[in-house]
This record gives C-alpha cells, structure tokens and sequence, in this order.
C-alpha cells in the first residue's frame, strides 16, 4: 500500500499538482494481517492551489479489507466515495477486524457514502491467470489493480506508472513489467466500465513557480542538505549512526552517496554513532550522526563531550511518539525539551527545526553551517511525518547556497596554540585538524582554560560556562529574523514550530478567510530564537502556541518572555493536527 | 626529516599519576617507541593522535606532546574509529583500562577488533578501578576483596587475550608495566601492524591494588612464571633457559629440557603470523601456576582493515558514479518542468 501510493502521488506531482502525503503505518514489519492495529495506510493530499497538509478528511477512501475501513471510515466526508474489495469482506475478514454484523457500513454510519463495490481479488486473478505467476505473487498485484481504478476516477495517464515498472523491473524482473502494466490496465478499464462510480474528477495542475521540480521525502532532503553543507564546506561528509525507525532513511540515503564522498559507518549502538561522529569532527570532517528520541537519550553524554570539546557536529533528531519504546512508527514533538536540557552540566545546544519535508534540506544545511562556523554541535529536529512524508520541491542551484567557512587555526610565528582562545566576536574557538604541523593539542572532557590546559579553578570553570553559552546565543547574530504571515500587530498570533506549519498555516488562513485578525509566526530556530522575537510576539494581545506535545515550547516562551499571554493547544496522539482542530483552538482562543 | 627523540612526546604537563605507580613505564616506553616508529615509517610527529576513554590511564594523552583527545568512559575506542575513519593517515594511538575497555566500553571495543580497524589499543590492566577508589573490574581475580567486594567477588573475570582472540583480533600482545624495552618492542611491532593492535599491559595499582601481578612480575619468579614470545624463537622460558612448551594432546604442557629425554628440538616455535587461532589462544589463556604467563607478540596476523575498506569503497564508487556534485544529484532520477 505504501508503494501504491507513492506511485499515486509521484505520478500527481509529475502532472503538476501540489500535493503532500503521509504515509501511516504500523510499528510490525508484517503485523497480523486483517486486524485494525495491522493497518497499513497512505493519505494523499492533491490539488490546483496550496497544498499544505497531508489533509484531514477524504474524498476517496481504498479499503483492501474491513479492518482498513474500520481505522479509517471517520475521515470520510460526507460526499466521500469509499472503493472495497469485496472479496476481503467475507465474514472471516469482518471477524477478524471485529465487525459484529456483516454490514460494516451501517456498523460505522458511513452506509450513506458513495460505495464502490469491486471484487478486487477475483479480477486480479482473471486478469492474470494466463501470467503464469503462482496466487500468492498474482494477490500481490491487487494494489496495482486498484491504483488503476484510482487513475480512472482522478483522470490520470498511467503512462508514468509504465515508466516507473519499466524502471524498477528492467534489469532485476522483466518478466514484472507485462503483468504489471496488464493488471494495472485491467483496473483502468474495469473502472471505467462499471457505471458505479458517479463522478470522476480532473484536479488542475497547481501555478507553481518555473522551474524544475522533484518529489522529496524529509530524510532524504536531510541527506542531501548534508551532502550541500559538505560540499560549500569543502569537508567530506561523515554520519555515525544506528539504526532507528524512524530516521534509519538518513544514513541509508547517505550510505549511497559516497560518490559526494559520504562515509557512512553503521556503529555497533548509538552511543558509538555519536562518539564516531564526535572523532571525525576532531580529524576534521564534516560530522553527523542521525537518530530518534531513545537513541538521543543514548546520545546525551556524548552531547555534553561534543559541548567541552566545542567541536561541530550536527545530529538529527527525528521525533517520534515517546516516551520509551513508545509508538515507535507515529509521529510527535516530545524531544523539545530533550533536545534542550537532556545534559549534565550546563551544555548549550542550538536547536533548528525543519518544518516540511522539502524545508529539510535548508534546514540541514543551516544546522552544519551553524555547527561549523559556531563550532558548536546542532540539534537539528525532525519528525517521523516531515521524515516519510514528502512534497514536489523546486530544485534549487547550489550557487544560490552561501559558502561555509569553518574557523580553522592560523599559525602564530612562535606561539604555542591556544585552542579556547576565542574570537572575540563571536566567542568561537579556532580549529586545528589533526596532521597540521605544530598545532600539537589535547581537547576533552574536562574543563580546560584558554591555553587548553586542564584547569578546575573556580572563577575559570565560571567564565568557561558563560562563554560556551555565549557563544551560541550570538548565533542570533547570524540567523534570520522572525517574520509574521498576516497583520503584523492584533489579538492574535498563532505560534508554532517543526512539522505542524503546514496546518497551522491552513488553519491560520482559513480563519482570516473567515474575517479573522490572526496572524502566524513560525520557529525554524529554537535555541536561540531570532533577535526579534520577543518584539513581535509583544505586539500581539494573546499568542497561541500549537505543538504536538505537552506544551513544551510553550513553556520555553514563556520562560523566554514571562509577561506574554500564551495560551495553549496541544495534541499528543502521535498523529499530525487536523487543520479543524487548530481553527477550533484560533476560534476559541479569539 | 627530522629525526625526533623521546623528550619531543613529552608534553609539558605535569605527570600526576601516583608515585610507583605502573603507567609511568608504560607512558616512557610509548615515548620511547614513538621515535622508531617515525624513523621506521617516516611519520612526521603531527600524523600522531592519542585518544583515551575515562581512568587513571586515560590521562595519558595529556602527557603525549601529540594531537590528543580525552573523552568519555568507556567510547575511547568509538573516538578513535571516527578519527582513523575520517583520517586514515592518522596514527591513533588509545589508551585504556580495564573498566574502560572491558566493562562500560566492552561493545566498542570488540566492535573495533571485529572491523579490524587500524588504531593502536593499550589497555592499562590493573584488575581494579582506581579512578573512583578501588572497586572490583571485569578482570578482578574470582574471589577479590575490594571496596565493593568485601566479601569477594562471585564472578569470573574476563582474560582480555581470549576476548581479542574471540573477536577475531588479528594483533594481540602482553607485557608487564616494567619490561621497557619488551614493551618498545611491541609497541614499535603494534605500530607496523596495519589493524586493530591490542596491548594488555600489566600494570600495578600502589594504592588500592598493590602486587597486582606479583605473583609472577616480582623480579626474584619472573623467569620462571612468564614466557616472552617471538615470531620464530623457541617456546623457551625459565632463568636457566631450560624450560618449555610443547603440544600434548589438545592443549599445552610444560617439559624441561634433559629431561624425560627432551630436547630442545622438541620445544614449539612461535608463529605469530600464524591465521589459524587455536595456538595463539592456547599461549593467551596460558595462567600462573599451571603454566607461565605468556608476554611478547602472541598474534599478529594480516586481514583487510576497515579504514582501508572506508576509502577504497568511496574512491571505487566516485569513479563509477555519475553523480559528482549536488546540483546532479538533485537532478538525478525522476523530476518535471513547471513552464
């Protein structure tokens, strides 16, 4: 199902439609088959206009078997069409997904929706009864089927899925590429011939912006921003990491790409991800290491070796529901405050946050920036819907990226090198790679003065702590400022940061579509927040901050700002906003 | 280039490691060995970095006039590998104790001799924690009364040889904290191995584990109760040079020359380049009384390395790629125009 519907929604951009999507899927490789905790689910937004979410409710609903409809028959809208498979809603498959009756339909109240009845199964296996594939391979091919009734419903040439089966099977599987186009036609024409479906529907491309585009899911556009920051950097790239759902997509994207001179090293746990990464920025890479929210709390001791040393590093939180285990595949904004304070000691970390899946990329470049000319590690917050989400990009040309550069040590005729001896602007040490001659010094974990000698003198380790901190709040300096989308001053701004912008930003206009004076501010950097905020956020009579967690940004703010009135929406479901929700949370909160 | 001396490893901290105490003699022999090093291999000093984890002996880097970087307890060995990694012509040295190495970083450290990466590994093995006051280690004797073993430990140590040797290591030595020049010798030996070299050196603890190894380093037993191995030299031991190994059965047993009609023709000759592991892990396990211990080069074995593997891999898949900038990679695969 998610193959099916990446292919849908590559096939949507490539026709020139905006579109988002949000893959939804259980925690179980092969969970028990049928059951509604088994689900395996993929939404995708299309239209002619802005296209911010992934969507709340839907027009068309592919239910495989009960189970899939049972998880899914509330987002339905009224004038929904829901497209079943017939032969999967036979009493074992209604048992199975804990239907009581053997209509379903009327179980959910959702008998009034426009019903496509197809035996899904059984055409499939007519259609390919002559392939000579056996029925397990042949029930494999019932999402091809069904995807070729959706591009007869949404008015779609199914000449991109040929290229795509053509593509995928040429050299591995050509035998695939017949039967595949053979099912996926029969489904087209099957479609078109039944007379169920009322209404089919030719959704416009979007006036986007000249250019060339492409479909990017948020891991890989954090890959390859990384890869952008090591090339106007000139420092090979070099990621230490573990496997972890749901960021592993990072270091699998980077573990290709060693013709940019990628190194990758799968490290036998998180905590030698980030000690691999930690040694490859003293040897004088460009260093990373990628994880979700049990692997940052692996990581954290090394965090605070990363903050001692003042080396840069960039690593990658990718959220997902917490706390522990957790729900491993679903997504939330739980780490804020981990990504903030999880450190012994006093431990500045800039945090960034990217806030759709294509702004990955510039939010990964802007965190390897910042760690390289700051040298300082980065928080660089992702989440599991911004990480397997994806959206069209504009590509953009790396001669509009700024060059990177590093503060490497230059020599002094005669001096011993100092390596806390700071720039007296910025506060940023200088940084000397191991094999350059006669910068000979030791860093670590122990607190050191300006020569880099080990020192626990009190009024040093004081003057240390505040330079460190320093040090990243002058980052500020070099970050954007804050902007607003709506009126600049009024009664309300909604706040909010990560991967909700794209609702906030519907919902925001959807209220001032309905007359109302909101406004919208959005935080790609948290620690510190630009020079700005505070000015803008007090031009407002009330700011509400929406995230998908407990309210810990929030409580940051109002840390940050003790006199603004901030009140609070939050959802911890480990599942996206709906866009109704947050106009609901504008509307009361107006 | 020049040729460097012992005194140009010497940092100009001041060593503060306790008086008698056993890493002393393994820092001046790692100065010593150093210059060789570079004579033999033509190094200049800066290719030199010395990384430690967290413990007594992690303060080594401090006293090394080298690149040096002290990190956290137990991930010296994961540093390190990200150093080698990123900059395979680096020389990285570690050093490392007992708790370190074998208990809270036991993961990186068998993880390090499986990749066979190439970074020189000493592990300073005095059987106790010193750092935080003498507490049991992972190599403690069964039985050790210490501060949090007043009645004994009730757990078997680890013998580092025969976890290097189960990880498939493909360099192992042993030595005592007081044997200067063995200990150059396998230093020099360690550093011309291309993999993951591991030295366990004995060392003495004055404070809270004194004698930690008397039993067979006190000068008046040594000979009797310890063999140094040399690739190619006899399996000779003893201060009248007339004892030796020799293959009985499945394992070892010690025989003395004129006696029951040996010879010194009898006697097994070491092989330390030897692949196959059952004698290198026989000579390892090889424990006072029953035997003598066994010090020198017990292994040293050629395997592809991983650091070499890193950078073959990145140079063989840039020749073949198309992709050689970021603009064509974001170009690469499936995109459309917007006109």
């Amino acid at each position: 199902m998610q193959l099916t519907g990446s292919l849908f929604a590559n096939m949507s951009a490539v026709y020139g439609n905006a579109l988002s999507t949000f893959p939804d899927y259980p925690a179980e490789i092969r969970a028990p088959h049928g059951t509604v905790s088994g689900v395996s689910g993929f939404q995708v937004h299309i239209g002619s206009g802005d296209i911010h979410t992934p969507g709340d409710y839907c027009d068309l609903l592919v239910a495989m078997n009960p189970a899939a409809l049972k998880a899914n028959a509330r987002w339905c809208k009224r004038s929904a069409m829901i497209l079943f498979d017939t032969d999967a809603f036979d009493e074992e498959g209604l048992s199975r997904a804990g239907f009581g009756t053997d209509n379903p339909f009327t179980e959910l109240k959702v008998e009034d929706r426009t019903l496509i009845a197809a035996p899904i199964t059984k055409l499939t296996e007519e259609s390919l009864k002559d392939s000579g594939m056996d029925m397990k391979a042949i029930h494999k091919c019932k999402n091809m089927f069904t995807l070729g009734m959706a591009c007869f419903i949404y008015d779609r040439p199914l000449e991109y899925i040929f290229q795509y089966l053509e593509s995928k099977f040429a050299k591995k599987h050509p035998e695939m590429i017949a039967p595949n186009r053979k099912v996926l036609t029969d489904g087209f024409n099957y479609a078109a011939n039944i007379q169920a479906i009322p209404n089919t529907y030719h959704i416009a491309p979007a006036p986007l912006e000249k250019g060339t585009y492409r479909n990017i899911t948020g891991n890989q556009a954090v890959a390859w921003g990384l890869l952008a920051a090591s090339e106007k950097s000139g420092l090979p790239l070099f990621c230490g990491s573990y496997p972890i759902t749901p960021a592993t997509g990072i270091l699998e994207e980077l573990a290709i790409h060693k013709s940019l001179g990628a190194k990758t090293l799968q490290a036998e746990d998180e905590i030698a991800g980030i000690c691999t990464a930690i040694g490859a920025a003293f040897a004088g890479d460009l260093a990373v290491t990628t994880t979700s929210g049990p692997g940052l709390s692996l990581k954290s001791e090394a965090l605070g070796l990363a903050v001692m040393t003042e080396l840069p590093l960039v690593v990658v939180d990718v959220q997902r529901a917490g706390p522990s285990t957790g729900i491993p595949t679903k997504t939330e904004q739980t780490d804020l405050d981990q990504a903030l304070y999880g450190r012994n000691g006093e431990c500045p970390i800039p945090v960034v946050a990217a806030h759709s899946p294509a702004h990955c990329f510039d939010a990964a470049f802007q965190a390897a920036k910042i760690a390289l000319e700051h040298m300082t590690p980065v928080m660089l917050l992702s989440e599991g819907f911004l990480g397997n989400g994806s959206e069209p990009w504009r590509i953009p040309s790396m001669a509009d990226y700024p060059e990177i550069r590093p503060p490497f040590a230059r020599s002094v005729e005669g001096e011993r090198f100092r390596p806390f001896e700071r720039d007296p602007e910025t506060l940023v040490r200088p940084w000397a790679i191991p094999g350059q001659k006669g910068f000979e010094h030791r860093i670590g974990g122990l607190e050191k003065n300006h020569a880099g000698v080990l020192s626990s003198d009190p009024a040093n380790h004081e003057l240390m702590v505040d330079e460190r901190l320093q040090k990243v709040l002058k980052i500020a300096d070099f970050i954007p400022e804050l902007s607003v989308d709506g009126p600049s001053e009024g009664p309300l701004l909604v706040v909010g940061w990560g991967g909700t912008y794209g609702h906030i930003l519907s919902a925001v206009r959807t209220a001032r579509a309905e007359g109302k004076a909101v406004a919208m501010a959005h935080f790609d950097y948290i620690f510190p927040v630009p020079r700005n905020t505070g000015e803008v956020l007090s031009r407002f009579s009330k700011v509400l901050v929406c995230e998908l967690n407990s309210g810990q940004f929030a409580r940051y703010l109002q840390g940050l700002f003790p006199g603004l009135d901030i009140v609070r929406c939050n959802k911890v479901q480990g599942q996206p906003f709906l866009v109704n929700e947050l106009v609901d949370a504008i509307n009361k909160a107006l | 280039m020049a040729t460097l001396s012992f005194k140009d490893f010497k940092s100009d901290q001041e060593v503060r490691w306790c008086p008698g105490c056993g890493d002393h003699a393994v820092l001046a022999a790692l100065q010593r060995a150093l210059p060789k090093v570079s004579q033999a291999l033509a190094y200049e000093k800066e290719r030199y970095v010395v990384v430690s984890g967290i413990g007594c002996s992690s303060r080594l880097p401090y006293y090394m006039d080298t690149y040096g970087f002290h990190g956290i307890h137990g991930r010296a060995t994961a540093i390190s590998t990200g150093i080698k990694v990123a900059n395979p012509t680096l020389t990285v040295w570690q050093a490392c104790g007992d708790g370190d190495a074998l208990a809270i970083g036991g993961n990186h450290f068998i993880h390090a001799i499986r990749r066979n990466i190439d970074i020189n590994v000493i592990l300073f093995n005095n059987r106790i924690y010193g750092l935080t006051k003498g507490q049991y280690s992972p190599t403690s004797k069964f039985g050790a009364i210490t501060k949090t073993s007043p009645y004994g430990t009730v757990e078997h140590p680890f013998n580092p040889g025969s976890l290097v040797l189960g990880a498939k290591g493909t360099f192992f030595a042993r030595s005592l904290d007081v044997e200067l020049k063995l200990n150059e010798e396998i230093m020099t030996a360690a550093a011309l191995h291309d993999g993951c070299s591991v030295m366990e050196m004995l060392t003495n603890c004055v404070i809270f584990n004194d004698g930690a190894h008397k039993e067979i380093s006190d000068p008046a037993v040594r000979a009797d109760r310890t063999i140094v191995l040399r690739h190619g030299e006899k399996m000779i031991f003893g201060r009248n040079r007339d004892k030796g190994l020799v293959l009985d059965g499945l394992g070892l047993r010690v025989v003395t020359i004129g006696q029951d009609g040996v010879t010194e023709d009898d006697i097994l000759t070491h092989d330390a380049h030897c692949q196959a592991m059952g004698i290198h892990m026989l000579l390892a396990e090889m424990r006072y009384p029953d035997f003598p211990v066994a010090l020198g080069v017990i292994r040293d074995v050629r395997d592809v390395t991983y650091d070499d593997g890193v950078r073959d891999q990145v140079r063989d898949v840039m020749l073949k790629s198309k992709i050689h900038s970021v603009d064509e990679l974001l170009h690469s695969g499936s995109t459309w125009e917007v006109e």
